[in-house]
């Protein structure tokens, strides 16, 4: 595949799967950090976070749909009234920022969800015994949250990986992978060849070359993570 | 300090519920209104997209179908996952690791690429357009996810737990259930809260493997686009029900995620 339109595609996956992962995993773990332990708050916090990951994905794409419409929608009104020029049909890179925008409100309640059942797994003895060392709360986070929570945060990370992968309905429904093909991704440039053009041949390869860059992705980040427990 | 630590969540879950108030906000709306003008709530305040949805058999009956074959999957995902998740956990076997990560890749490829094989084979079969027929469609990607989270938390156990039980004399299933289950109950919530999540918002397999009887919600959803554009107001009514049915199942599992882990049970 020397495609220039397929080479296109996967460096602008490659962009957009750094970009969220750069922003949600960070965010997550945060977030899963500075979340009330006990209290009325958990409860709060666990339901209201966990409302994005419930709807399905075709309204979720319509509803940002609307919500960033510059002239009906809150987002679009509210950018535009602090002064930017905002409108993500036409602005490419507009368009970017309400697509990563949306996979970050969508998705970091996943990370922020592992990450908090991960921390609270982790007995109250190991805090005990670092106060009494006394060590600072940077030093708790690196050599007890942070190794604790490893394995969550490698499912957390691999999940995200594929799903950014395969995400279709979500950019598709908001503006067709437009304006012109900056957000057009893997799949949805897949499905533009394989449906649209009925090229089946080039598209089945190209599912292929695909599913293979997930492959080798997560494989090189599973072994990355798993390494040191091997050793 | 104390501050700062309030302040992430809680502007975290104001930039959630923003759209989601946007939603909500829709649903009672007409769509005439919605296209129309910028407002901030209803105008004309109007329950009719409601009463469509609650009236109308094909609705309603939409979230009852997707509700029990959700609930067939997540019982029969967390069955199937929970031994497999103790074996690769405590158990080395050959090829074991390249095993758990054979696991994932079923997840890695687009549910597209089985949605023809499994019309086939469950037309074949008979079990077209039954609940049972989508509960199991979405094991696919449901209990790789429920094993890699279960065995997560199960490694978190010290092996030791199991040791001592053994010692007290515990047989292995008094050991499983009492001593082991409780233990990792956090994981158990979580796992079945994403196999909720991941079969309810699951569109396409559980659209094909349907005709009539069982069709799900979100594939009812889509009858609202029509020739005449979308059916905005209806559409954000039928999405604000939908989080409804997961918002009770994150509330039932938040004791179980929050609760840590209890080192001391002895």
């Amino acid at each position: 595949m020397r495609s220039e339109r397929f080479h296109d595609a996967l460096g602008r996956q490659l962009l957009f799967t750094l970009l969220i992962l750069l922003i949600e995993v960070p965010l997550g773990v945060g977030i899963a950090l500075t979340m009330p332990r006990q209290g009325i708050g958990v409860t709060i916090c666990l339901v209201l976070m966990a409302l994005p990951l419930l709807i399905p994905w075709n309204v979720v794409g319509a509803m940002w749909n609307i919500f960033a419409l510059p002239d009906i929608g809150l987002l679009g009104k509210m950018l535009n009234g602090v002064g930017f020029d905002y409108n993500f049909t036409q602005n490419p890179f507009w368009a970017w920022a309400t697509v990563v925008a949306m996979d970050v409100w969508h998705w970091t309640s996943l990370v922020v969800l592992l990450c908090y059942a991960g921390l609270r797994s982790i007995p109250d003895a190991y805090y005990q015994t670092s106060k009494i060392d006394g060590a600072t709360s940077w030093q708790v986070f690196r050599y007890i949250q942070l190794p604790k929570m490893k394995r969550v945060l490698t499912i957390a990370l691999l999940l995200r990986l594929m799903d950014s992968f395969m995400i279709y309905t979500e950019p598709f429904v908001l503006n067709g992978g437009g304006p012109g093909n900056s957000t057009t991704f893997l799949s949805i440039d897949l499905v533009k060849v394989a449906l649209g053009q009925f090229d089946l041949g080039p598209a089945a390869a190209m599912s292929i070359i695909y599913f293979f860059v997930v492959l080798l992705l997560c494989w090189v980040l599973y072994t990355l993570m798993m390494r040191d427990e091997t050793n | 300090m104390k501050k700062i630590t309030w302040l992430i969540p809680t502007v975290y879950i104001v930039f959630l519920m923003m759209p989601i108030y946007w939603l909500v906000n829709m649903s009672f709306k007409t769509t005439n209104e919605i296209l129309g003008s910028f407002t901030l709530w209803p105008n004309n305040f109007t329950v009719e997209n409601y009463v469509t949805i609650f009236t109308d058999p094909t609705w309603f009956m939409g979230y009852v179908n997707s509700l029990t074959y959700v609930t067939i999957n997540t019982i029969i995902s967390l069955l199937v996952a929970l031994p497999a998740a103790y074996a690769f956990s405590r158990y080395r076997f050959l090829g074991d690791k390249h095993l758990f990560f054979w696991l994932l890749t079923n997840r890695m490829a687009p549910p597209a690429v089985f949605a023809l094989p499994f019309f086939q084979l469950y037309s074949a079969i008979g079990l077209f357009d039954t609940h049972i027929a989508v509960a199991l469609s979405h094991c696919l990607f449901n209990i790789p996810l429920a094993v890699w989270i279960l065995e997560g938390f199960m490694s978190g156990v010290p092996k030791e737990l199991d040791e001592t039980a053994y010692i007290d004399g515990y047989s292995f299933p008094q050991f499983f259930f009492k001593i082991f289950i409780p233990a990792i109950a956090a994981g158990i919530g979580v796992a079945a809260f994403f196999c909720f999540m991941f079969s309810w918002v699951e569109l396409l397999l559980a659209k094909t493997l349907t005709a009539v009887d069982v069709k799900p919600i979100a594939a009812t959803m889509t009858r609202t686009v029509s020739t005449a554009g979308y059916e905005l107001g209806l559409l954000s009514a039928a999405g604000t029900l939908t989080i409804v049915p997961g918002a009770f199942v994150i509330y039932f599992v938040r004791n179980y995620i929050a609760k840590g882990f209890a080192l001391g049970r002895l």
